[in-house]
Parts: structure tokens; sequence; C-alpha cells
């Protein structure tokens, strides 16, 4: 596992095509929606959030980390019975230090992605909880037996993802 | 000015945040106000469930195309299975018409008033929360279809959920098992009554039944009817686990009937009434006419389709008094004067043929002389 620093001069801003941008998070968003009611499963994973971290990293821009959060969060939030913002709150943190992280730290070996989503994940969720029940008052609890579960998969299948928009990317 | 300037990624980063922040606690603050959020909620929905609309829709076509024209081995095979089981079905179906009279007569009596379901408008899942803490489905119907918040949703084996929000063409349904859900809930059996409430594994409990209570696994849940929403009597699930809770209260775990983790097509009840049962003055009854309700059906065949059909004497006279509404169709015998069954001792033995799995046919004679009848018999018994 190779996780070196980089200097901010060095870290290129990435893009990617519109129709990947705008394409990738709503196919996301719907899988997650319509996947688990066939397959249970699949709700342990969370696409929101994988993509989210993933264009954060890849675009390596903080403030498009923010927008590219606080929209895929609250998409995601106008699904649930929930107000809106508990996940909207939630992946504006991640994508701010996601892309905040990729500026410092050099996040192309897939073990550092690998380690990096597990540990965003975690992150990602105790935010979340930290919102739903201190600013939402909501009596909610989280499932902690299957967050280490959770977090190993969602992690596997970051490194994949970040592999596939590696492709797609054009440097700037 | 320059330092905001100069940290802009975290002064935008800090505007979202607090942005969200305080649309959160507008939301919070005056939670009936749905009107707020409504219009993002409405775009991302419209743009998320078409999508998983018609995905549901070319599945449903798939899948019929499959069983309907390449999956029809066994279809003989399961028709004369369910023919049996449509029989067994008839026979306790009397049965529990007539414990359902005595159990509507004596309501009456005691000016008791029941609930009906009388409307319900089929739908279909197409989509979910996608999220462990939120378990909530999206339906196929609408406003348009006259869906309305906190109607109930069930399927054949039980209850899902209520519906929470109402756009145009879809509905959002809160499952039984979500956190925030909690419904009134009855144990059949010893009439306790509790709040069933989701966990965050998605399972079901019911809640706030005293310790000194008696309470097994294996007894069935039903709703109470005191929400207001679900009406009284619809199948929960049934008793996993007994533990003890927090303070004086026990922990009932509780398996839910229907599939809420992979339900496709749900009924949402539109219209529930409310009446007060009338004492419907019944005509009196004979006991043989009771009898003759309890007994299975009897097949006629046609007597151009069997003209040689072999007699017995061993008949008996046809019940000719059973009343023509009853589903056991043990009525045959009035519909078709003049004829007369095979059936040893009339009501035994067919109940016995039924009970055996094996219904035994009657067999239909035409009247025939004494002597001619008499002859039949012997050749009947010499083979």
């Amino acid at each position: 596992m190779q996780i070196s620093i980089t200097s901010s001069e060095q870290a290129q801003i990435q893009r990617f095509p519109w129709i990947i941008t705008i394409g990738t998070p709503l196919l996301a968003v719907i899988l997650q929606s319509y996947v688990p009611i066939h397959l249970h499963l699949f709700s342990i994973l969370d696409l929101p959030l994988l993509v989210t971290l993933v264009f954060s990293v890849a675009r390596r821009s903080p403030v498009g980390g923010v927008f590219t959060g606080a929209i895929i969060g609250l998409v995601q939030d106008s699904l649930t019975h929930q107000p809106l913002g508990v996940f909207g709150i939630s992946k504006t943190v991640v994508g701010y230090l996601g892309s905040s992280l990729s500026l410092k730290l050099d996040v192309e070996n897939p073990g550092s992605q690998f380690l990096m989503t597990l540990v965003f994940y975690v992150v990602h969720q105790g935010i979340y909880l930290f919102v739903a029940r201190g600013l939402a008052e909501e009596a909610l609890q989280l499932n902690w037996g299957h967050l280490p579960i959770a977090a190993v998969i969602n992690g596997l299948l970051a490194v994949p993802l970040f592999a596939a928009l590696d492709k797609v990317k054009q440097a700037t | 000015m320059e330092v905001i300037h100069r940290h802009r990624n975290l002064t935008i980063f800090l505007i979202v945040l607090v942005a969200q922040v305080v649309g959160l606690a507008v939301q919070v603050k005056r939670p009936t106000d749905r009107g707020s959020t409504r219009l993002v909620r409405f775009w991302a929905i419209s743009l998320v469930t078409p999508v998983g609309q018609a995905m549901v829709h070319a599945q449903g076509w798939v899948a019929d195309l499959w069983r309907n024209y390449f999956y029809l081995r066994g279809v003989r095979q399961e028709n004369q299975r369910l023919q049996q089981e449509n029989l067994h079905m008839r026979l306790e179906q009397v049965r529990m018409a007539e414990d359902a009279g005595q159990a509507q007569r004596l309501q009456a009596l005691l000016k008791f008033k029941e609930q009906f379901i009388s409307e319900t408008e089929a739908a279909q899942v197409i989509g979910s929360s996608g999220s462990e803490t939120s378990r909530l489905v999206y339906i196929d119907k609408g406003a348009r279809d006259g869906i309305k918040p906190d109607m109930a949703v069930i399927t054949p084996s039980g209850v899902v959920g209520k519906v929470v929000r109402v756009f145009p063409a879809t509905a959002q349904v809160l499952e039984i098992n979500d956190q925030s859900s909690g419904i009134g809930a009855m144990l059949e059996k010893s009439r306790l009554q509790g709040i069933l409430k989701g966990t965050p594994a998605g399972e079901i409990m019911v809640h706030y039944i005293m310790t000194d209570e008696k309470v097994e696994p294996g007894e069935a849940v039903v709703t109470s009817g005191g929400d207001r929403i679900f009406p009284k009597g619809l199948p929960i699930g049934q008793v996993v686990q007994v533990s003890p809770g927090p303070e004086t209260f026990l922990n009932v775990r509780v398996k839910p009937a229907a599939r809420l983790d992979r339900v496709e097509e749900v009924l949402v009840i539109t219209k529930v009434d409310e009446r007060q049962r009338e004492i419907v003055p019944e005509a009196p009854r004979r006991a043989a006419d009771i009898l003759a309700l309890r007994l299975p059906s009897i097949q006629i065949k046609p007597p151009a389709a069997n003209p040689e059909a072999p007699t017995s004497s061993a008949t008996v006279p046809p019940r000719s008094t059973s009343p023509p509404s009853t589903g056991a169709g043990a009525s045959s015998g009035a519909s078709v004067p003049n004829r007369k069954t095979t059936e040893n001792t009339a009501s035994n033995d067919g109940a016995r043929g039924v009970n055996n799995g094996e219904p035994q046919k009657a067999k239909v004679v035409e009247p025939k002389p004494a002597g001619q009848q008499h002859d039949t018999q012997t050749k009947e018994n010499s083979q």
C-alpha cells in the first residue's frame, strides 16, 4: 500500500464528461432505490456515498466535492421520510474532506482507496447519526453489528469504481 | 475579505453546511409544514421513480413471458392438487360460515360496531429509500388513484405499512419495521395490547406488555385498531421470542407475516366502513338442512355423457331442501330432480371421502323399475 504526500501544485484538477458527471450519481441513486426491493442485501451498499467520494477524490476540487456531496445527499434525503439535510450534511462533509485529502495525499493506489473508503464510510455513518439524533430529533439507532461489514464491502466496491472513473477522466 | 478569499474552499464548505443546518432546523421546528420541502422531494422522486417503474414493468413482462409460455410443466398436476385443496377448503368454509354467522348474531345482539374493508387499490412496489435507516417503499399509485396519507397498506399475508406522502403518480409507504413506525398491535390469543415498532436491524417488536403477562412464542399478532389507521384483526405476524425488556415491560419479537424485505404487490385500503350489525330474521331451518350444508359437493355427471351408467339400489332420497346460497354445493340433489345418487348412507360417506383427500365420485342413475334395480344390484354384487 502506498500513500505518498503530494503538493497542491502537483495535483491536477480532473474533469469528467458531463454525461458521466450527471449520469453516474443519478444511476447510483436509482440503483440504490430499485435493487433493494428485489435483493435486500444490496441495501448494505451506499452507492451515493461511494460516488460522492470517488468524484470528490478524483476531481481534487474541494468546492466540487462540497456541491457533489450536498446535491447527492439531498436527492437521497428526498427518497426517505426524514427531513431534508440529514444525508445532505453527511455527504457534504465527506465530499469536502475527500477532496481536501486528495490534495495532500496520493490516493491512486487501490489499497489506499480501499482504506480511505472504509474510514469515510464510518465517518459518514457517525455524522449521519449525529445529525439525525442531534439536529433532526429522530430517535434513530444504527445497526452497529453491520457497520464493520458494510464498511469493508463498500471499501471493496470503491476500488473498481475508482478504476472505472479513472479511465474516463480528463486531466486539465 | 482577504481571509475569506484565501480560505475560499473552507468558506464555501461552511456556507453550504450552515444552509443545510438552518433548513433542517426549519423543518424540525415546523414538522407539519411539508410544503417547504415538497417541491424538492417532488422533483427528486419524479427523477427516480419513472426509471424504477419502467424497470419493474419490464421485469414483469419478462416474468410473464417465462411463466405463461415456457414454464408450464407440471400445470396439470398442480391443477389436480388445487382441485383437491379446493374441495377441502369448501368444506372448511361451510364450517367457518356457521361460526361466523353465530358470531355476527352475537355481535348484533351486543350492538357491536365493526369495520369492513370496503375498497382497496392494488399497487406495485417500484422502489425503496435505499437506506437501512429509512424502511420505506414507493408504490405506482398516487393521488390520481385516490391514495391519501395515513391509508393502510397490506398484502394478503399481512400488514405492510402506511402511506406517508402522496405524489400525483406515486406514494411513499412507511413499512412497519421502520424505527419511526408505530402501530397498535394485539396478541390474538391472550388479547394483550401493545405498540409495534421497528428496530435498527429491521425487525419488529411489540412494546409495553408487562413482564407479569404470559406471552408464548408462536402466538399470532394482529392489529388492534387502536391507531385508527389499520382496521382491527389484520395479521401482523407471529411471536418468535420473548425476553425481559426495559423497566417492567417485555420485549416481544415478532416475525412479520408479510415479506417486508421483498414485497412486490400490495393493497392500499382506500375505504373502511364502520357499521352496526343488524339481526336479519332467518327462515327456520330443519336439522337435515343444516346437515346438508356441512356436506361436500357432489359432482353430477350429465345424463347424455354416460347413459349406461352403472346403477345401484343403495340409493337415498336427494337432499332437496338446501338453500342455494351455500358454498358447499351440497344442494346438488335439489337442482337435479328425479335423480338419485349412489352415495351410501348419504352424508357420512361423502364427507369421509373428502376428508381422506380422495373425494368419491357420486354416480347418477336414472330411476328404474324395482325389478331392474334388483338385477343391477345382483350383477354388481357378483362382480
